[in-house]
């Protein structure tokens, strides 16, 4: 077990990925298509989709003032449908189209190219193999998570239209790119030995990053700290926590390809490291500010999954804990006081919590990994200093790229359809003035 | 006649009525309302974000009653509403000048 978990770990590098897509017919009567394997990938996929919608629209939704709700699940779920037809038309072949370079897949795949029902993906264990579809649609549905993660940044001001070209060009520019990079065997980190099970990096600092940058050039709501800005329902919040939750065991153990032990790590790494975020993310807020909140629970929740993410199937069970807990200390510290110290307006903390958490997570995975932590262990050769240095490196990449990268489209498009809606209309709510309809009749 | 109005804390409503029904105050009219006094309202807490909620939710009463009634009224309200705590309301009295009963046109006393 030990064994093909650093065959994973390092024979392929990151574990996602591999992507020596085998789609000529002589290897494909060598490979085993295994229907256990396929059926959960299938089964993943479709937890993905239900992290999006309507996990993180109603957990952002409840957060956001009722007048705002309903144009929160709509950016949601337009973003998942657009995303959804790049992806087929050029995304796939961009991030995973067989190409050798180490930042774009090519254009090999456009269109699905030459994908039929007897296409297989490979997975981390040699000869085993899954239809290419299903590889195709499980990350489909990252693709789709990660630009609806930044939505919560810049909500209740963003305008939709500026909000849907952003959308486009940060998929084709920040994430395929990065997502080769990391995930594809011909990909730079995935070559430099980056550890990220999950997609801590494309997926998690990659959104925290972008939207850091989009609250910033969309600008503090109207009444920003001077009006009650308060979540409008912590209720739907919680609903949607939970299902984002859910949903993560597909996205984490489903990136394990193959319903195997290493999946089973994954799994359970995804309790406990969200189990030990909630609980000291509750600690602190109680010896902080006197009361453990629903609010603060939902937060370490998230802050758990995202931190367990590029750690899921690498760290052991108990040192997810300890990860876990790491991270909500890091994100509470983010949201509780740095945010208010530079006063930037990111509304539902997705740097907060997926920036500063991928971050913690990333790098802990290089020190988590230690199978004197119960990880799985390094590569031969390599030393928990030299790993975490490569996690850094990978941070840091993921940054610049992802910094630089959205800068240059919130410019393009503020000059195009400007970024923010009128004032009036943001007073009004997005609900009425960008949609036309309300949340609730009351 | 007088008309007294009531500010109460929300659960000691049905007390409140209780103690009023046995005097003989035939009806009374409530409604929920948001306001503050000695009280003063609360701060709630959303991931560092305070926020100063200064109207607490209270429940007025209005009844009208002859002028004998009055001192007993109050006595009754404050006797059934008070938990000693602040926060426990007021009692406003008002002089009634006419009252009427829509449905029959009786007048003052007759009509409370």
């Amino acid at each position: 077990m030990n064994k093909m978990m650093k065959h994973l770990a390092w024979g392929s590098t990151t574990l996602l990925a591999s992507l020596l897509l085998l789609s000529e017919p002589a290897l494909a009567q060598e490979a085993t298509m295994d229907k256990g394997d396929t059926a959960w990938m299938m089964l993943s996929t479709i937890l993905v989709l239900l992290m999006v919608l309507p996990g993180l629209a109603l957990f952002y939704g409840g957060l956001m003032r009722s007048k705002n709700m309903l144009s929160v699940l709509m950016q949601c779920t337009m973003v998942t449908a657009v995303v959804i037809v790049i992806w087929v038309l050029y995304g796939y072949s961009v991030a995973f189209g067989g190409g050798t370079g180490p930042i774009w897949g090519g254009f090999g795949k456009l269109f699905l190219a030459g994908v039929s029902m007897d296409s297989q993906a490979a997975t981390f264990t040699d000869g085993v193999v899954i239809p290419e579809y299903v590889f195709i649609c499980f990350q489909m549905t990252f693709a789709c998570i990660t630009p609806a993660l930044i939505v919560g940044a810049f909500a209740e001001r963003i305008k939709f239209n500026a909000l849907l070209a952003f959308v486009v060009g940060w998929v084709t520019f920040v994430y395929f790119p990065i997502a080769h990079m990391v995930w594809d065997g011909a990909g730079l980190l995935f070559n430099l030995g980056a550890l990220d099970f999950a997609g801590g990096t494309v997926v998690h600092i990659n959104a925290g990053i972008a939207g850091l940058v989009g609250c910033i050039f969309v600008g503090k709501r109207i009444g920003f700290r001077k009006e009650k800005l308060a979540p409008h329902s912590m209720t739907l919040t919680m609903v949607g926590a939970c299902l984002l939750w859910v949903g993560w065991f597909g996205f984490n153990a489903g990136s394990n390809l193959e319903a195997n032990g290493g999946a089973a790590l994954a799994m359970i790494n995804t309790f406990t490291a969200t189990a030990g975020a909630i609980i000291a993310w509750c600690l602190v807020e109680k010896i902080a500010h006197g009361k453990a909140s629903m609010l603060g629970a939902c937060s370490g929740m998230i802050a758990g999954l995202v931190a367990v993410t590029p750690a899921a199937g690498i760290a052991g069970p108990v040192g997810a804990i300890a990860l876990g807990a790491l991270a909500a200390l890091a994100c509470y510290f983010f949201v509780d006081t740095v945010k208010n110290k530079f006063g930037y307006d990111d509304t539902a903390d997705v740097f907060g919590i997926h920036g500063v958490g991928g971050i913690v997570g990333a790098i802990g995975t290089g020190i988590f990994a230690s199978s004197s932590l119960g990880g799985i262990g390094y590569g031969d050769g390599i030393t928990m200093g030299a790993q975490v240095w490569i996690q850094i490196q990978a941070v840091l990449l993921t940054i610049a790229w992802c910094g630089v990268g959205s800068a240059i489209l919130f410019t393009i498009v503020k000059m195009i359809f400007g970024l923010r809606v009128e004032e009036a209309a943001e007073w009004e709510g997005l609900d009425l003035s960008s949609h036309g309809e309300r949340a609730y009749d009351m | 006649m007088k008309l007294i109005t009531a500010i109460i804390k929300p659960f000691k409503l049905d007390e409140v009525r209780e103690g009023l029904s046995a005097l003989g105050v035939q009806g009374m009219t409530v409604s929920e309302v948001k306001g503050y006094g000695r009280q003063k309202g609360h701060t709630e807490i959303y991931r560092g974000a305070e926020y100063a909620v200064s109207f607490l939710p209270k429940i007025k009463i209005e009844v009208a009653v002859t002028s004998e009634l009055v001192d007993s009224v109050i006595e009754t309200i404050t006797s059934k509403a008070k938990t000693g705590q602040i926060g426990d309301g007021k009692i406003f009295v008002t002089s009634l000048e006419k009252a009427v009963r829509i449905r029959t046109g009786e007048a003052d006393s007759d009509a409370l």
